[in-house]
């Protein structure tokens, strides 16, 4: 079973304090580790690759999946291909998540490749955490794919977040929305150190009155490094909104490249990208409060990537 | 006791040494309710700016309860009793109103509490207390939490940078209330910086700055009749003229 390393790791990727309720599947340092499937939800392995596939029934409500996968070995390199396949008029949660703790010298490495097919009038709300720790020379790298298929009228609210120890991380999300469809992102991203991150989004809104919004709030200490680009393509009367927001100290690079595709008159696009330090406005405020310097600025971190 | 003594500063404009406080002595005593007032451009934000340690004196002293603060911190003369309500207070993405009020006193009070100071400054907390600290406020909102902040703190000596500055008429009625009410309740020195006669007519004492030094300083009774005056002889000046 899982030691107290994953057990730690899956606090702060899932939440998790003990098995979730529902249906569950955990996998730790490359094998399954425990599942739980339900009466409306399936869990069932691949056979022509790693990953699983998650089956849930049409009409499931108020039910909750979590995948967290966890590493506390070194040197462990995976890619494991999970897919959604999520019926008509379903409302459920799913917690994804990946915590890597390397205290060891080789490189750690995991590579989910998601795929949603998100069936008619169905909601889903994904939670998806990334998180490294250890103080080995091996390096902590995450490279998800997600890609999102909503069928019409479905709504996807996603929430991704990668606050702390992830080395190196390459996130790739693709969606392709039918009528009606409605995709909402909220990413939150901390990097420090020497850490490099990004995140490339691309939402093709192909069904009438399908609409999209991808909102970036990110922090760069240090000599990190983090690139944004989020590409909406308008084929028809639709909505899509982008923003970054990112506050950059030390000697960060943040990079913000917004695109709107608009391939018809009535698609309604726009982006929003912003980049700066913290104002100084703002440390002296919370400092003529009490805070010292280094507290203020922790606070208003803290509140930018609640 | 606030004891400001001799205090200078300067800046540097196209390679030219302005003067904007010049050579200022004050002494505040406590509890009073001060009004700063003067001509725009006298140095009163500057001198307030001064006592908070939101920027560095050229030369002077700062005695405050006794004990020199001149090379204090903003945090240190904050942890040891002074408080600021900014002229253009800022906004925080994600950081809530309620958030802030925790801030300011240093606890992790209730939302009754918060919600106390919030309508303290005349505002319906309960739509308030979750909201975010950022744009989506109005002038006039944001000037009353920033005034809040300060309230709660509850420090001995309080600052309010010219609190009506920037807000609408009807907001301003309102805030006139606020600060007869913080007149009636407050225990510890406020000093407020203002051009306003209801806010002048409230004070136990008012100092008039004008050109970086204290032109004069007295109790209302008598320093408000002075400078009233002055206004009217300048009005029937203008309306002869017209």
């Amino acid at each position: 079973m899982l030691d107290n390393i994953q057990k730690q790791l899956l606090k702060e990727v899932a939440d998790l304090y003990k098995m979730p309720k529902g249906a569950y599947n955990i996998r730790a340092n490359g094998e399954k580790a425990a599942r739980n499937t339900t009466e409306n939800i399936d869990i069932v392995t691949k056979e022509d690759k790693p990953g699983i596939d998650i089956i849930i029934k049409d009409g499931t409500k108020n039910e909750s999946v979590h995948i967290p996968v966890v590493l506390s070995e070194s040197g462990i390199k995976e890619t494991v291909y999970n897919d959604f396949y999520i019926g008509e008029d379903c409302d459920v949660v799913i917690v994804a998540g990946c915590g890597i703790s390397n205290c060891g010298s080789h490189d750690s490495e995991h590579d989910g490749v998601h795929r949603f097919f998100v069936g008619k009038n169905s909601k889903i709300r994904y939670v998806e955490k990334h998180y490294g720790e250890g103080d080995g020379s091996g390096k902590r790298i995450l490279n998800p794919v997600t890609e999102v298929y909503q069928k019409e009228n479905s709504y996807v609210d996603m929430e991704m977040v990668q606050i702390k120890g992830v080395d190196s991380t390459h996130r790739v999300t693709k969606a392709e929305l039918a009528e009606g469809a409605t995709m909402i992102v909220h990413e939150r991203l901390m990097t420090h150190g020497e850490q490099k991150a990004t995140s490339v989004y691309e939402v093709e809104l192909n069904g009438e009155g399908s609409s999209t919004d991808v909102i970036s709030r990110s922090v760069a200490k240090d000599n990190s490094e983090q690139i944004f680009e989020a590409a909406i393509i308008g084929n028809t009367v639709c909505n899509g909104h982008a923003e970054c927001d990112a506050i950059i100290m030390d000697n960060a690079h943040v990079v913000a490249v917004p695109k709107l595709d608009a391939r018809n008159v009535d698609a309604a696009l726009i982006h929003e990208a912003a980049i700066g330090k913290i104002a100084g406005e703002q440390l002296i405020k919370l400092m003529s409060l009490g805070l010292t310097e280094a507290e203020a600025e922790e606070q208003i971190i803290g509140g930018f990537l609640r | 006791m606030l004891e400001l003594k001799d205090l200078t500063y300067q800046v540097e404009e196209n390679n030219e040494i302005k003067t904007i406080i010049d050579h200022l002595d004050l002494n505040i005593d406590d509890g009073k309710f001060v009004v700063i007032t003067g001509p725009n451009g006298g140095g009163k934000s500057t001198l307030a700016k001064l006592i908070m340690g939101v920027k560095e004196l050229t030369s002077g002293k700062m005695i405050f309860d006794g004990e020199d603060i001149t090379e204090c911190s903003i945090t240190d003369r904050a942890r040891k009793g002074i408080s600021f309500a900014f002229q253009q207070p800022v906004h925080f993405k994600g950081i809530k109103v309620l958030d802030l009020l925790r801030l300011a006193t240093g606890k992790n009070i209730s939302v009754n509490t918060a919600c106390e100071y919030l309508s303290k400054v005349g505002l319906c907390a309960k739509e308030y207390i979750d909201r975010e600290v950022n744009s989506s406020l109005s002038g006039g909102e944001l000037k009353r939490i920033e005034i809040a902040t300060v309230l709660a703190r509850g420090t001995k000596f309080s600052i309010f940078d010219e609190p009506e500055a920037g807000i609408d008429i009807w907001s301003f009625q309102n805030l006139i209330q606020v600060f007869e009410n913080i007149r009636k309740t407050v225990k510890g020195t406020v000093l407020i910086i203002s051009h306003q006669e209801r806010i002048l007519n409230i004070a136990d004492e008012i100092i008039v700055i004008e050109d970086g030094k204290v032109k004069k300083h007295g109790p209302k009774d008598e320093v408000l009749p002075e400078l009233l005056g002055t206004a009217d002889a300048v009005n029937r000046a203008c309306s002869k003229m017209s």
